[in-house]
């Protein structure tokens, strides 16, 4: 192995021209990729809760509360206005539903169907669910509907993000 | 791997020829600054494009949260500048970069005017330059305005009234460029559009034409 292993002046050249350029080019990209994908490695808001009154208001009953939310949209800020079907279970706990329809997003409605009494409904496509927001089988969606992190502090009820359900689907 | 798939590219559509005659070119040495130093001056067209392609990239980046609208130029603007990575970077880039390409530009056509290299037979490609060179100007003038700050608004009033000094074409000039009665929503909307989309394609052409000229006729011979 004392035999020299050279490089030609032809690659040394390809490499440092490739080198440079590769160089050149990528302090060119690098901010611009960082820049155009900052959305995706930000830190999603945390979310503060918002209260919407006291925990006595609620009883077994889905009750609807409409909420406001200030919400940070780039540079646009603004409050959107959210809504919540909330009741108490039997073990005290509240469940605060999310009325987005988990099939395409329509907005569900408690007990408006004279056919299903005692279930939420959503007039797109006749999907429904239980009193716990459990999707109905046969019915279009496919999930149950999302529920709001819920936190109870000095008698009133505080609504968070949105969080999945994790009940099941029922047979009805 | 990677020569394997030039070469099945390469065995269809025989591209090798194309990037050879792009990269096969003769470099003559009164332009070589390793022969000749002072022949770094041959260097400011290569220099202006090269910032050209910079602002073209910026400016593609700068627009994905850019808003052409009065009442969130601004708002936008300072958003991305503050509060989005690397923003401050890049809108940096596409504002030194246009007023660094105006001085190559401005170089490049000293070293083509003092090399006499205008001279026949390369008199259209002095023409589609000079054509070049007011492209330019339009892109910095319509640029000006986007971000919708005082600055910007005085400005563009300012060249609206010089454009309406010209004779006879004038009124219609400042008509056409402000699009409305006053310098408003309707300009930011017209000079956007003129900014990133038609005078781009008229450099990108001229651009082109320019480039074929030069590799047709080659480099001007020495002093």
């Amino acid at each position: 192995m004392s035999e020299k292993r050279e490089i030609s002046r032809r690659t040394f050249l390809n490499y440092a021209l490739m080198g440079t350029g590769g160089f050149l080019a990528a302090g060119m990209i690098t901010p611009m990729v960082r820049f155009a994908i900052d959305p995706m490695l930000k830190a999603t808001g945390g979310g503060d809760k918002v209260a919407v009154g006291s925990v006595d208001d609620f009883g077994s009953e889905p009750k609807r509360v409409e909420f406001k939310l200030h919400t940070k949209d780039g540079w646009y800020e603004s409050e959107s206005t959210l809504v919540a079907w909330v009741r108490k279970l039997d073990d005290g706990s509240i469940l605060a539903l999310s009325p987005i329809c988990k099939h395409l997003g329509c907005t569900v409605d408690w007990n408006i169907s004279p056919d299903h009494p005692e279930q939420y409904f959503c007039q797109c496509h006749m999907g429904r669910y239980n009193i716990d927001g459990q999707n109905v089988i046969g019915t279009p969606p496919l999930k149950s509907l999302d529920m709001y992190e819920t936190e109870i502090k000095d008698g009133k009820l505080y609504l968070g993000k949105i969080i999945p359900n994790p009940r099941p689907g029922v047979e009805m | 791997m990677l020569q394997k798939m030039y070469d099945w590219v390469d065995e269809r559509l025989n591209i090798t020829p194309m990037w050879r005659d792009l990269a096969d070119h003769e470099v003559p040495e009164h332009v070589n600054p390793a022969h000749h130093f002072s022949a770094f001056v041959y260097c400011f067209g290569g220099l202006t494009f090269f910032i050209t392609v910079i602002q073209i990239l910026s400016g593609m980046f700068l627009t994905m949260y850019y808003v052409p609208d009065i009442n969130n130029a601004y708002e936008s603007v300072k958003y991305l500048q503050n509060e989005v990575a690397f923003g401050v970077i890049v809108r940096g880039m596409h504002h030194w970069g246009a007023s660094l390409v105006i001085v190559m530009m401005f170089l490049h056509t000293l070293r083509v005017f003092f090399t006499g290299s205008y001279k026949k037979p390369r008199e259209m490609n002095w023409v589609v330059g000079m054509l070049i060179f007011f492209v330019m100007l339009g892109l910095g003038f319509t640029g000006y305005l986007l971000p919708w700050d005082n600055t910007a608004y005085f400005a563009t009033k300012v060249g609206l009234e010089i454009a309406q000094t010209v004779p006879l074409i004038g009124p219609y000039a400042k008509a056409l460029l402000t699009g409305g009665d006053i310098v408003g929503a309707q300009t930011l909307a017209r000079f956007f559009a003129i900014h990133v989309f038609f005078l781009p394609a008229a450099l990108l052409g001229l651009l082109g034409a320019h480039f074929i000229m030069i590799r047709r006729q080659g480099i001007s011979g020495p002093l």
